[in-house]
């Protein structure tokens, strides 16, 4: 911890950073909050504690809002992927960002069931082995298809059509949401239109998804949505060999088949 | 200039569950809610009403000022205006009708303290038991 602090009071000192994004601790409360070097005392009450905040979706708010800054940012295994994809996206500014890696605790990553617990490099914080929780996912596939069509009918069912899994989805930006959309989602029902209201939301998930695990997180009815995503996840990785929030340079395939599609509609 | 970010902690307004929330405020302006996750009440959850405080902050639909119908269109008064005309009205049709004639109906985004006080007004003031809240509109 001493390492990171040290290392981003000297770059906040010498200018080569605006600011930090980070979580602290404050009057019982951790939340997310920007560390300039007019509040460099406030690194004293930095955490990296096992709350999580979605700081790749901050980042990115604060990064469009102030242009010309350079912003450093605390991350953690998960919060690195989104920030990939969102560059990938043009979401974010790679030249505008600096990262600074922390291991999650083995308590947080079981209550993630976290694959990968830790970013690239580790600046504070102990690696600790992944978790590995496929449970549900094999369960659900070793019903008769009757059976699954019926579970996921009767849990997307729960839906209180809150939009918590979008709005704390560190990959979902578009400013034009299919799932806000009339013809798609006809207002004023809940549960909303299912199952597509929550289709709509795993197809654009393929290839995009990081499993972060925060729309579970946030949902108030526990639906097991992430499920899903991971199902996407795992057909990308053996139809497409791919993997999102691992390189940058890596396209997703589906943005090569944009590609096709415009080469289509060309001819 | 330097980043003008933070979160601040607060309680929603909308009903009477007590969600935690942080406001994001952006150069002094709310930007954006989000849950607090450890927050003993929603854990990590909001509805969508939760989600979206930050929009009526500084919705232009907002009333601001105390308003009477006159001539037939809502205009803008002063409170002891309003408070004089509501409580004579409220007087004469108790009179003209009975307190039968009048209900009151109160609302999840008061305060508890309001909102007994409220009651208190309704059955002992008023006269009358027909007082509800929000939720049943």
């Amino acid at each position: 911890m001493q390492e990171l602090k040290d290392k981003v009071t000297q770059a906040l000192k010498e200018q080569t950073l605006d600011g930090l994004l980070c979580l602290k601790s404050s009057g019982g409360y951790i939340l997310p909050c920007i560390v300039t070097s007019d509040n460099i005392a406030d690194l004293d009450s930095m955490v990296i504690g096992d709350e999580r905040y979605p700081i790749a979706t901050i980042l990115s708010a604060i990064v469009a809002k102030q242009p010309g800054k350079t912003i450093g940012v605390v991350v953690r295994g998960c919060e690195e992927k989104a920030i990939i994809e969102l560059i990938k996206s043009n979401q974010v500014d790679a030249n505008r960002i600096v990262q600074y890696g922390v291991a999650c605790s083995k308590e947080r990553a079981q209550l993630c069931s976290c694959e990968v617990p830790y970013p690239s490099e580790i600046l504070a914080g102990t690696k600790v082995e992944g978790v590995s929780d496929n449970q549900l996912l094999s369960k659900i596939e070793a019903m008769p298809s009757k059976d699954r069509l019926s579970f996921w009918m009767d849990q997307l069912g729960k839906c209180i059509k809150c939009y918590g899994c979008r709005n704390i989805c560190p990959v979902c930006f578009c400013e034009d949401c299919a799932m806000e959309h009339d013809d798609l989602v006809p207002t004023g029902l809940v549960p909303p239109s299912i199952p597509s209201f929550h289709l709509i939301k795993a197809i654009h998930m393929a290839g995009k998804c990081i499993d972060c695990g925060f729309c579970e997180q946030v949902c108030p009815m526990n639906i097991p949505i992430r499920t899903i995503y991971r199902k996407m996840g795992l057909v990308m990785k053996e139809v497409f060999d791919y993997e999102p929030g691992l390189s940058i340079d890596e396209r997703s395939p589906l943005g090569e088949l944009e590609k096709g599609l415009e080469a289509v509609a060309e001819k | 200039m330097t980043i003008n970010y933070k979160t601040v902690p607060s309680v929603c307004p909308y009903c009477g569950c007590g969600c935690g929330v942080y406001f994001e405020v952006m150069d002094g302006e709310v930007v954006g809610t989000m849950p607090r996750m450890s927050h003993p009440v929603n854990e990590g959850s909001l509805c969508i009403k939760g989600w979206n405080i930050h929009e009526f902050i500084t919705s232009k639909k907002r009333l601001t000022d105390p308003l009477i119908r006159k001539d037939g269109s809502l205009k803008a008064v002063e409170w002891d205006e309003a408070i004089q005309h509501t409580a004579s009205e409220l007087k004469r049709i108790k009179e003209q009708y009975g307190p039968s004639s009048i209900g009151v109906l109160c609302s999840a985004k008061c305060t508890n303290e309001e909102n007994y006080l409220l009651m208190k007004f309704t059955r002992a003031v008023l006269g009358t038991n027909s007082i509800d809240h929000c939720a049943r509109l």
